[in-house]
């Protein structure tokens, strides 16, 4: 009986123990993050000893790096485009899908298709000849163009068919029955039950377009339509040694996207759960 | 009977009309995305295969080559490394992205103290800012002034012409797996602890009752009931693996964006020969091979879909 016990609290050790090496490893780059972006240049690296909280720490770093780039512009650009594409997305895609999943219609299963189809063909695989085409319609540097990249995926209404299809269809019948238009359905009834779904879709769609750094690189030029990803990159480039302020920078980049992130992610695991697997 | 008749065609025109509405109100629902859609995905797309068999620089007039393209990429050595790289870096991170979500899962799927909080940690590198997250990893392995190097100078005792430069040569893509490994790793993990949901309790009961130690469940109940996961997971892994661009440039493009032959991917190859070279045909080449590569992988994933459904 004590060696059963003793091996339960061996195992329960090890696994305390794996627990730990995992949490530094996935906290520890974050920390050292924080702990430079408050730091000068030359302390950064200063191993002997090495100091997480500098004893004068250097709040200047979050002030100089609005004025060394234009900080703010890239603030405003990527909050702007993040609102719209997510908006749109979550939009245009449950309205989508509601029809997919709800109503018969002629074409449905060809027009469904189409969405299908698409699911093996990776964005960089068209992504060039989507950028002349852009170009052609005058898109080309302008904030728009992100908009209609991002903003009509297919991820979008699968993943909220996905969702509809598991309301009983009878919820939508006896509403029917009731005199109650589709659209009112699809507002009053599916709408605020597919909230898990919304959320998922939101912390999707809202990452994507935050942290996207090829479509800003491909389409946006000029230094006024830059993102934060592309003007932290342009940053770092151009100052590589300033590391205080390069990681003020990140630190600022992160926090919307935590925010968004912790608000939603009770949903957020039920949705990736959910989708993934029925997927 | 007589009397029947107009009715009936009455009849007739009213179910019309009514599914005349019906469909419009469908498609009322569909316009706006499939309209986006059709545009920005559809219509691209279809350009994107005609383009491979082209030779254009975006302002000449286009010239059809045949494959042309393609027979040019066999000998081309920047892309036999780019797709040599794409592979190699996709066989590293699959299986070790496996091995470390699952294992997350199995210690995050039991009763432990925390356990919401750590799920969550565990998102942090996915949903971080690559900038961000990127920057301090080059700055981890830094070849003369990074606290990883500076262990080995210090503990390990490495001379400092010995020191390793992480981002350089065959080691870089060594880098860009570990990179990947810790970001996607939890994101992986939520997918594993959903599948472990679906394995019944009673199995676990079962096998205690018959004596089963703790590996001999996991062996036998766990792993075969996770098998659908494991094999969703090792697709979606896989394909998001050979899309690989971003993390390659950010770690080991230094200020210029630049990718030497150690470290290129399909994907740079893709966009260097459109948007550097303004090769648009050639690029789209390479796009092609891209497309067959996870075309391939998602018909693995269509048959074993359909394998595990009739389990």
């Amino acid at each position: 009986m004590n060696s059963v016990k003793a091996m339960r609290i061996l195992s329960k050790s090890i696994l305390y123990l794996l627990l730990a090496i995992m949490t530094v490893l996935m906290i520890l780059p974050f920390l050292w993050m924080l702990s430079s972006s408050v730091k000068l240049d030359r302390e950064v690296f200063n191993m002997n000893p090495f100091v997480w909280i500098p004893e004068k720490p250097r709040w200047q770093n979050y002030v100089d790096i609005w004025t060394k780039v234009p900080f703010f512009k890239y603030v405003q650009n990527t909050v702007f485009l993040t609102i719209v594409v997510t908006c749109l997305q979550i939009l245009t895609s449950s309205f989508a899908a509601y029809a997919f999943a709800k109503l018969d219609f002629k074409f449905k299963d060809r027009l469904f298709f189409a969405y299908i189809a698409t699911i093996a063909m990776p964005w960089q695989v068209y992504m060039v000849p989507q950028f002349l085409m852009m170009r052609s319609f005058g898109l080309n540097d302008r904030l728009l163009a992100i908009i209609c990249l991002q903003a009509f995926s297919a991820f979008g209404v699968f993943l909220m068919r996905q969702f509809y299809l598991s309301i009983p269809d009878s919820l939508c019948e006896a509403a029917r029955i009731d005199g109650m238009s589709e659209y009112g359905i699809y507002a009053r009834i599916m709408l605020p039950l597919s909230k898990p779904a919304i959320a998922t879709l939101t912390i999707f769609t809202f990452v994507a377009t935050w942290n996207d750094y090829l479509g800003p690189l491909i389409y946006l030029k000029s230094q006024d339509k830059k993102t934060i990803q592309l003007g932290l990159k342009m940053f770092i480039n151009q100052y590589s040694s300033e590391y205080g302020l390069i990681m003020a920078g990140s630190v600022m980049s992160l926090i919307p996207v935590i925010i968004v992130f912790l608000c939603l992610q009770k949903y957020f695991v039920e949705g990736i759960a959910s989708t993934g697997i029925k997927g | 009977m007589a009397a029947g008749k107009p009715d009936k065609s009455e009849l007739d025109k009213g179910r019309k009309k009514r599914a005349f509405k019906k469909n419009l109100v469908a498609y009322s629902f569909i316009a706006p995305n499939f309209i986006g859609f059709a545009v920005f995905t559809l219509v691209p797309i279809t350009f994107a295969f005609l383009l491979a068999f082209l030779e254009w620089d975006g302002n000449n007039p286009v010239k059809f080559v045949g494959l042309e393209n393609f027979k040019a990429l066999v000998k081309d050595k920047f892309f036999i490394a780019s797709l040599k790289n794409t592979i190699i870096y996709s066989i590293g991170t699959v299986p070790l992205t496996l091995v470390s979500s699952l294992g997350l899962a199995l210690i995050l799927n039991r009763e432990i103290k925390g356990r919401a909080f750590f799920r969550t940690l565990g998102f942090f590198p996915y949903v971080a800012s690559l900038v961000a997250v990127t920057s301090v990893w080059t700055m981890f392995f830094h070849s003369s002034k990074g606290p990883v190097n500076a262990v080995l100078y210090y503990v390990f005792r490495v001379p400092k012409e010995n020191l390793p430069n992480w981002f350089t040569g065959s080691l870089v893509l060594l880098m860009l797996i570990l990179f990947s490994v810790w970001r996607f790793m939890g994101y992986y993990m939520v997918m594993f602890l959903a599948g472990l949901q679906t394995i019944p309790r009673e199995l676990y009961e079962a096998g205690t009752i018959d004596g089963a130690n703790a590996w001999q469940r996991f062996r036998f109940i766990t792993l075969p009931g996770l098998r659908p996961t494991t094999f969703l997971v090792s697709v979606m892994l896989t394909i998001n693996c050979f899309k690989i661009y971003d993390i390659a440039v950010m770690l080991a493009g230094g200020s210029t964006n630049t990718l030497s032959v150690s470290s290129m991917v399909l994907v740079y190859y893709i966009y260097q020969n459109a948007f550097n070279f303004w090769k648009l045909g050639y690029s789209s080449a390479v796009a092609m091979v891209l497309f067959v590569l996870v075309l391939a992988v998602t018909l693995i994933q269509f048959k074993g879909q359909s394998k595990y459904a009739n389990e």
